[in-house]
């Protein structure tokens, strides 16, 4: 009965989605201010009503409603519940209703938020979302309803939830990436009205900007907690396998990230509008390119969703009809002419360019290799996979290029600047860079170059960071006058541009230094890796709430000190009959101490023992964790919320004020 | 006007991109090209990852068998290994295809981790791999015991897709072989 509920709301949901498609978009048109002011209160009717639908099925998860054909292939009575709950996204149609929702969630922000946007533009921006909606909430309703049913006989207890999949890791990695690339869609919205009002400016990009740093922040935290969780969870010990799924999240995101760098160049100076648009269009059809790869079928990767052709092609017409319009809107009404306002070669303009320049070939690359296969076999001419070693041969030079200029990037001025005032700012900066990557690898040795050149990098960008902000910090009156001069999103800046250099040192780190030993360990054995002594103590058996493990103790000493205790576990789970490794982490900021089961051998109570020692492996989700700080930071700038204050104003304060 | 036709330059390079994604939905990437599907296994001589001396096609034919593409830098791989390994004890031939790898660390894989092949083929350039059409690791060919291929699953051998796929073909196959 509550799933009944749940599906009529989700119909609900189309309706409203529907009515905002269209109605505001018409009284734009027609100028029509009853039926634009019409906008803000559908999303919300559309929000509410997705979410009781969503409500609805969490319900039917939580109280094991086999009789619903998803929850008894995700769920299983001896779930615990916190997983019975995430166990709602842990599937095609649950993902789906999640991703709806969200994209919801965002249409009635911008609804709520943006009271202060023209109502011309808010109608538009709105019903684009509105469109969008329609598409995945019909997308959910027709070919992948989650609450279709098990009829007649509904089986007795569910075939449970993947293993894999039952990881706290995994309870808010899709919500948080899926509010990434759906946020994205805030940005297009914003970029098709724009486009349809005929009106790119500044103030479009000013309304944009917070939304798309937001977004990006919450994909790169998203992508962060992917990597992680594939850490320690596959047992491998690796963070990246440049698989399709993957790169479907990374490519919004590498585009995303000349995005805000392109959106800060139009609203600061009102250059590159057509680019920043075509980009926003990029960055969500990106996002919906993924949804296509993750969910038809046309790829193979380790984590795809089950695959539906009807889905697939429902997508792909979705897609052809969001992408190809937007960019048929884009061909008709972009503006053609190049802006008049000039800079020069040595600007900030320019290192943007950069910017953009190499995120643009490294989404393209990444895109190209991800579709190589496809393209390949539609072709005829076999099949080929794309592994790893191409996407690092490419991916890794561009991330080198980009550190330097990054370096020249916030201390140098818009529209003119010149090299000899870089050079007299930096030039220390960059003396104390070259130092510490000579002298920093040492501690570690052998000296090893890579190492060296990731830390001449990442000092660069730091130590040209802190001068440029002790230098605005010293020109205030007072150090707190100064400090009160730091706008957020000059601070968020900062915080970003400090994460991706520690980003920079923990995946160089880690790929260089990382130790490895597998090995065949009895109970009692000892084995030194990397100056850590891991003593194996036992093996016990351990019951599960819904399986049987096997849990090895361990403990480590350095120089005959304790340091940690830990317990890999190999479980077997009793509804699928699945083995999963379980491993045991002792985490620190410098290194990674991991013990992963591998298989029993022989009769003797031996094991197929992976130890890793994984040097600065933190730092790497770390730096992710302060880029999404820093985009979070940049919304609190005041300038975002000047039109507020601009809005009707009585004379009367209006002179108290000044 | 120019300025005009090349802002349609996007719409164009995604009208390609989306003939291709609509040729992409009607192949299955997991789909063997029929080609090879009831053809013979085909010939091949390389050597044997623990001796190094070389096999050919009589290496491995004989009876029913199961030919599993591996190698150590494929993640799915140590995830199919222990229901392998589950396989190989309960009796079924399996035949491995070490796929572009290097023997020193093959060998040393499956050493730590346990071996349930019957031998292992070192197919360093991945030759016998193209013959195969093999588009990753993992990917598993059932050979009858003429050594024809009859059925390739790409990805992970489980308990449930043994169960609900190779077994039944498994199953008939020897039961073919035993006629």
């Amino acid at each position: 009965m509550i799933a009944e509920f749940g599906h009529f709301a989700l119909i609900l949901g189309l309706v409203f989605a529907c009515l905002l498609s269209t109605v505001p978009l018409l009284g734009a048109w027609r100028r029509n201010r009853d039926a634009m002011a019409l906008a803000p209160g559908l999303a919300l009717g559309m929000l509410c009503m997705v979410a009781i639908s969503f409500a609805c099925l969490t319900w039917a998860f939580l109280q094991d409603d086999f009789t619903l054909k998803v929850v008894a292939s995700n769920s299983n009575s001896l779930l615990p519940d916190i997983y019975k709950f995430s166990a709602v996204w842990g599937n095609h149609e649950g993902s789906l209703l999640l991703w709806a929702l969200i994209l919801c969630g965002w249409t009635a922000a911008v609804a709520i938020f943006s009271r202060e946007l023209p109502l011309l533009m808010l109608s538009r921006v709105l019903s684009v979302m509105g469109i969008i909606s329609v598409g995945f909430l019909s997308f959910s309703l027709f070919t992948s309803n989650p609450f279709a049913h098990n009829l007649p006989v509904p089986p007795v207890d569910g075939n449970d939830l993947n293993p894999l999949l039952q990881d706290p890791g995994l309870i808010i990695h899709p919500p948080l990436l899926y509010m990434g690339y759906v946020g994205f869609s805030v940005a297009f919205a914003f970029a098709i009205a724009a486009l349809l009002g005929g009106r790119l400016d500044a103030a479009w990009a000013r309304w944009s900007r917070p939304w798309t740093n937001v977004a990006w922040a919450f994909l790169t935290l998203g992508i962060m907690l992917g990597s992680w969780w594939a850490y320690y969870e596959l047992g491998w010990g690796g963070w990246w396998f440049w698989d399709p799924v993957e790169n479907a999240s990374f490519m919004p995101w590498l585009a995303g990230t000349a995005l805000v760098h392109s959106l800060a160049v139009t609203e600061k100076r009102g250059l590159f509008k057509s680019w920043t648009v075509l980009l926003a269009i990029f960055a969500f059809s990106l996002s919906l390119l993924g949804t296509f790869l993750v969910r038809s079928g046309v790829l193979t990767s380790v984590h795809a969703f089950a695959n539906d052709p009807d889905r697939g092609m429902f997508i792909l017409v979705f897609l052809a009809l969001v992408v190809g319009g937007s960019l048929t809107l884009y061909a008709l009404r972009a503006p053609a002419v190049s802006s008049r306002v000039r800079f020069e070669w040595v600007s900030r303009e320019s290192l943007l360019l950069v910017n953009n320049v190499v995120f643009l070939v490294a989404t393209l690359t990444v895109l190209f290799g991800t579709l190589f296969p496809l393209i390949v076999d539609a072709l005829g001419m076999g099949k080929v996979s794309v592994g790893p070693p191409y996407f690092n041969a490419v991916f890794v030079p561009l991330m080198a290029l980009l550190a330097p200029v990054m370096g020249f990037g916030p201390v140098s001025r818009w529209k003119r600047d010149r090299v000899a005032r870089w050079s007299s700012e930096l030039w220390l900066a960059a003396v104390a860079a070259i130092a510490c990557g000579i002298t920093l690898p040492l501690l570690n040795s052998p000296y090893n170059v890579w190492v060296a050149l990731a830390v001449l990098l990442a000092a660069w960008l730091v130590l040209g960071l802190v001068r440029d902000v002790w230098y605005r910090v010293r020109s205030g009156s007072t150090l707190r006058a100064g400090v009160n001069r730091l706008t957020p999103s000059y601070i968020g800046m900062v915080v970003a541009h400090t994460g991706f250099a520690a980003a920079i040192i923990g995946v160089v780190a880690t790929s260089q230094y990382n130790q490895e030993h597998d090995l065949k360990m009895m109970a009692g054995d000892s084995h030194a890796l990397a100056g850590y002594e891991f003593r194996f103590l036992e093996v016990v058996p351990i019951q599960g709430p819904n399986f049987v493990a096997d849990e090895a103790r361990f403990e480590v000493y350095r120089d005959g000190e304790l340091i940690a205790e830990l317990a890999p576990q190999k479980r077997r789970y009793t509804a699928s009959g699945q083995v999963m490794t379980e491993a045991a982490i002792d985490a620190g900021l410098f290194r990674d101490l991991f013990v992963a089961m591998g298989e029993p051998i022989g009769e003797e109570g031996a094991w197929a023992m992976r130890l890793h020692y994984k040097p600065m492996v933190r730092w790497m989700w770390l730096g992710a964790i302060m880029m999404a700080l820093g985009g979070f930071c940049t919304v609190a700038d005041r300038r975002y919320r000047r039109q507020r204050s601009s809005a009707p104003v009585k004379a009367g304060e209006l002179a108290g004020a000044r | 006007m120019l300025a005009r036709v090349k802002l349609f330059i996007p719409l164009f390079l995604f009208a390609v991109l989306a003939l291709f994604l609509f040729r992409g939905l009607s192949l299955d990437p997991k789909e063997l090209p029929s080609a090879l599907i009831d053809r013979p296994l085909p010939a091949f001589s390389l050597p044997n990852l623990a001796t190094g001396q070389l096999l050919d096609r009589s290496s491995i034919v004989g009876e029913v068998s199961l030919l599993n593409v591996w190698a150590t830098w494929c993640v799915s791989c140590r995830v199919e290994h222990p229901y392998l390994l589950e396989l190989a004890q309960s009796g079924v031939a399996i035949f491995g295809l070490n796929y572009k790898d290097e023997d020193a660390a093959a060998r040393q894989w499956l050493e730590q981790l346990g071996d349930p092949y019957r031998l292992n083929i070192a197919d360093r350039e991945g030759s016998l791999g193209l013959d195969l059409g093999v588009y990753g690791a993992p990917e598993t060919f059932l050979l009858d015991d003429q050594g024809v291929v009859r059925y390739r699953h790409v990805g992970v051998v489980d308990e449930r897709v043994w169960r609900n796929t190779l077994q039944p073909i498994y199953q008939q196959l020897t039961a073919e072989a035993g006629r």
